[in-house]
């Protein structure tokens, strides 16, 4: 019987998968590009949710489930959550128990703070790294395992193909020595693809630089359908760099970091002389009861707005400020340092300037895919949790795609990766167990000369004229432009033909180095293949769907609320929901009860406007498949989404 | 010649940088220089990812583009640690503006290069199993919330376990060569981060033989080389300090067997 497990990718979840496969008893080969304590994971700053409920605030995983879906827009799978959120608590005690060096509170419990898109301290952190210690924490276990033999580790591996035997069952996959350019086939009783997300698709983001999504879309490729590929989250707060866009995590806004601009965007003093009446903080202008922590792509949005609509940018630049010094925070500069430590550094060692003496200049940066492989949400007529429409195939982490929905809160996506993995786990072993019966040696021969000829055609490319970083550069250029903040059909067909053009560049390609060891730019040359089929995927995506969901905002298609103060809109949001139940119930014109709370009348561009909304909400509210099609745009269709834990309404947060 | 800051527009500016390559493990290494264009906030990483854009030495002869390694790009995953202008360095934070020009790049001596600037740190983490640098917690089964730490333990502990195995603070060690058993001053650090956590103590005996033996704390010249170039500012000589003394402990405990 197989007792061997491959686990893909060494972040926070590639490390809960394998921690829990190895204590199960099986045998894991784990695969990462990078020596797996340098996964994009140690990048995360903020923290990592859970209901823990240590501040006496009576919060409850009920709540965090409520958030999360209503922070996603109603497109995240919704059982799931909420056991996600129920094993929240127990995932923090267990990192605590490794001994991740949570912050404290004097009395020595885990202290938490507050992040976007909730009213709860719900976020658990180890000063600004918490990424790194959660990374570390589960290495640290990994290493134990593979001290016993539990565990081999592949680093410096790169993932090529799954291997498919003739029933379609997954088998094993291909890899490649990145020092030797060696490529091997493996044998294993299930494989998991823990590959993190495709931020480098957009050129610059704040993802690390092995977050291609290549390895996602390789089995895109295969046949694993692509999920909700279009929803894209743009970080609100990051600064712009000549290699990357640098986080300034959501925690400085969980800490009392304030986001303005100058009232008159003439305004030339200095950032510390102009006083509050002359700011124009317009998160907490527009949201007074979320403020600053609006969830994400609200705040994008809001800084987008202020900038390119409104052209009040500070200095007339693309970028407004934020200001978490002492005086404006509320808290001591001793405090933010110890809570807030790792961001500020990284602040002062590329900015040149302390954040705790003036404000940050920041700018929304693409940080996170909501969308990924498509994995089954249920146990249940031959599917499996976590694993894909590949049988013996799973994923976990962010490169799956269930859990966030159109939007994911921040410190919602460390939870979702260890959850995530810990769920494939048992799945796989079980999956392994029953499926134990030897594959032929001929699939394994197969797939390994398929990869070596792949291989052989990339160092062929000698001879032509574009350089594959340069075709990368334009790639993240007009992806950036056109398929972010907001999205405009017209531009998305423009973007759609540009990408064909790159793929037509792509086979010019002069690689400029043949060389065996570490040989970068042929292993770029193959991955940005990979890149621009999972952009088509993205692109298709967005166009085809005509509405605003979370992070995915085309103007066009924007129901236009109407003015939230104005007389007759109700305030209390579930009153919302009551109206769906009426408009459902096919007697809009006769329902007559007034929102029971506030009294007001009910004006009719309120029952105007929630009429469109439910409309939109029976078109919309279903997740985007795509399917791959050798050399052509992918096949687009839709699943439903599970709705048995909470009805929508429409997302307010004022 | 660098400017002190950024702001200068001289759009014509280049940087210049010289840089160690080397085609293969074991063979021999030559020189190599290249002029890119400057451009603001730019960091030692965005020139070389600019040379790749147009792979051509400074004297205008096409070659391959340079190899390194790099993660994060924010001084947290330790990937991409190289000698810059002689001292070792993660490049992603090694602004060029900062630095005297032409400046000069070098894979890290005392680890085997793959090719270029790129080197194997293998023995890094080979040692972190040495001193078993883990918590030996029971299962990842639901076992309740696990021991209240002071807020000042915390501090102390986050300290150390920001080592981001980046390698800086053994290539600049005279005890550390590649050859020597010496062990190193970040697993030393890494020795005393669990031993000062409640159940990570449960292993202290453990990794305190491995301190103690050869290639151990003792071997350490105390030249302090590691704290001053270690990118976290991790306080190494305290733990090599604090480790000396439990050693000292330790070594007399097992004498009198008890
Ligand atoms: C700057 C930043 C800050 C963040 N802060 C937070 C936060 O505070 N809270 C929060 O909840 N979330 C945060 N996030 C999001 C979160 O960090 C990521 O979503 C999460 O770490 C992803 O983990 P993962 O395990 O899925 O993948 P990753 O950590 O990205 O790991 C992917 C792994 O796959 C490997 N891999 C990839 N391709 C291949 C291949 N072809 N072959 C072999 N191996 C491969 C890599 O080597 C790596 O080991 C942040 C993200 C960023 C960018
Ligand atoms: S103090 Fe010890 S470990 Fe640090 S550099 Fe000197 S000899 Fe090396
Ligand atoms: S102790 Fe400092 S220099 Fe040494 S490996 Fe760790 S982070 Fe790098
Ligand atoms: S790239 Fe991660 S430390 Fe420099």
């Amino acid at each position: 019987m197989s007792k061997n497990i491959i686990v893909i990718g060494g972040g926070l979840a590639g490390l809960a998968a394998t921690i829990k496969i190895a204590e199960a008893g099986f045998h894991v080969d784990l695969f990462s590009m990078v020596p797996v304590k340098r996964s994009h994971s140690v990048c995360a700053q903020g923290g990592i949710n859970s209901a823990k409920d240590m501040k006496g605030e009576g919060d409850h995983p009920d709540l965090h489930t409520t958030d999360t879906l209503f922070g996603g827009e109603y497109l995240a799978d919704q059982p799931l959550v909420q056991d996600m959120c129920y094993e929240g608590p127990k995932i923090i005690d267990l990192l605590d128990r490794m001994g991740v060096p949570f912050n404290r509170t004097p009395e020595g419990n885990l202290d938490f703070r507050r992040f976007g898109g909730t009213l709860f301290q719900r976020t658990a952190y180890a000063g600004a790294t918490t990424g790194q210690q959660l990374m570390y924490a589960l290495d640290e276990q990994v290493r134990r395992f593979e001290a016993d033999g539990k565990v081999d580790k592949y680093e410096y591996w790169e993932f090529l193909s799954a291997i498919i035997d003739d029933d379609g069952i997954c088998r094993g996959v291909t890899a490649m020595n990145l020092w030797d350019r060696t490529v091997q086939a493996f044998k294993g009783g299930a494989v998991c693809l823990a590959t993190g997300g495709p931020g480098l698709i957009y050129g610059k983001s704040t993802n690390s630089v092995i977050n291609t999504g290549a390895a996602n879309s390789r089995v895109y490729q295969q046949g694993v359908n692509y999920a909700n590929g279009e929803f894209i989250q743009v970080h609100p707060t990051s600064i712009p760099g000549a290699d990357k866009l640098r986080l300034i995590s959501e925690s400085v806004r969980g800490e009392g970091g304030r986001v303005w601009v100058p009232k008159n965007p003439a305004d030339k003093r200095h950032p510390t002389d102009i006083p509050d009446s002359e700011r124009d903080y317009f998160l907490e202008r527009k949201f007074p009861k979320y403020g600053n922590l609006v969830p994400r792509d609200v705040a994008t949005r809001e800084i987008f707005d202020i900038c390119v609509n409104e052209e009040r940018g500070v200095n007339g630049e693309n970028q407004v400020y934020l200001d978490i010094t002492p005086e404006r925070s509320g808290q001591t500069a001793e405090a933010l340092e110890r809570k807030l430590g790792g961001v500020l550094e990284i602040y002062r060692k590329f900015q040149g300037a302390d954040p705790l003496k003036e404000p940050m200049k920041i700018f929304p940066g693409v940080h996170y895919s909501m969308g990924g492989l498509w994995v089954s949400p249920v146990d249940d007529g031959g599917q499996i949790k976590q694993m894909t429409n590949i049988p013996g195939l799973f994923a976990a982490g962010e490169a799956d795609f269930q859990y966030h929905g159109a939007n994911r809160l921040g410190a919602n996506s460390l939870l979702s990766c260890i959850f995530g993995g810990f769920l494939a786990a048992p799945r796989m072993c079980e999956w392994a167990a029953s499926h134990s019966k030897e594959a032929d040696q001929a699939i394994y021969d197969r797939e390994l000369k398929r990869q070596n000829e792949i291989n052989e055609r990339v160092l062929g490319m000698t001879s032509g004229s574009e350089n594959t970083f340069q075709i990368h550069k334009e790639l993240g250029e007009w992806m950036t432009r056109y398929c972010t903040v907001v999205r405009r059909n017209e531009d998305l067909e423009k973007l759609a033909g540009k990408i064909t053009e790159f793929e037509e560049r792509w086979h010019k390609i002069d690689i400029n180095d043949t060389a065996k060891p570490a040989n970068q730019s042929f292993l770029w040359t193959r991955a940005l293949w990979d890149m621009l089929q999972l952009a088509k995927a993205i692109v298709k995506g967005a166009t085809l769907r005509n509405e605003c969901r979370g992070a995915h905002y085309k103007p066009d298609f924007d129901l236009a609320m109407p003015e939230k103060d104005k007389m007759g809109i109700p305030t209390d949001t579930d009153v919302y929901r009551e109206f769906v139940a009426a408009l459902e119930a096919q007697n809009k014109t006769t329902y007559k009860p007034l929102p029971p709370k506030s009294g007001e009348e009910v004006a009719p561009e309120f029952i105007d406007y929630m009429t469109r909304w439910v409309e939109k909400e029976k078109t919309w509210n279903k997740s985007t498949l795509a399917t791959y099609k050798e050399g052509d745009q992918p096949d687009i269709s839709y699943l439903p989404t599970a709705m048995t834990v909470e009805p929508p309404k429409p997302r307010i947060y004022k | 010649m660098a400017s002190s800051n950024g702001n200068d527009s001289s759009a014509q500016q280049t940087v210049t940088l010289r840089i160690k390559r080397q085609k293969a493990p074991g063979e021999a290494p030559y020189w190599e220089t290249f002029k890119v264009p400057y451009e603001r906030g730019m960091n030692v990483i965005s020139a070389l990812m600019k040379i790749r854009l147009n792979p051509e030495t400074a004297e205008g002869r096409k070659t391959t583009p340079v190899t390194w390694d790099a993660g994060c790009l924010e001084e947290v995953c330790g990937a991409c640690s190289m000698r810059i202008n002689g001292i070792p360095r993660q490049s992603c934070t090694a602004l060029i503006d900062n630095l005297e020009q032409p400046i000069v790049l070098e894979p890290f001596s005392k680890f085997p290069v793959i090719r270029d600037l790129m080197v194997d740190r293998t023995p890094m983490f080979e040692s972190l199993k040495r001193v078993k640098a883990w918590v030996p917690v029971d299962g990842t089964y639901h076992l309740g919330p696990a021991e209240k730490i002071s807020p000042e333990m915390q501090q102390i502990r986050y300290k150390y376990s920001e080592c981001m195995t980046c390698g800086c603070c053994l290539e600049a060690c005279p005890q550390y060569n590649g050859k020597s058993a010496f062990i190193g001053a970040s697993v030393i650090g890494q020795s005393y981060l669990f031993n000062a956590h409640p159940t990570g103590k449960n292993l202290k005996g453990d990794r305190l033989d491995v301190m103690m033996g050869v290639g151990g704390v003792v071997d350490c010249g105390n030249a302090q080389n590691c704290v001053r170039v270690c990118p976290k500012g991790i306080p190494l000589t305290d733990a090599i300090a604090a480790i000396g003394g439990q050693v000292t402990i330790h070594a007399i405990r097992k004498m009198l067997h008890f």
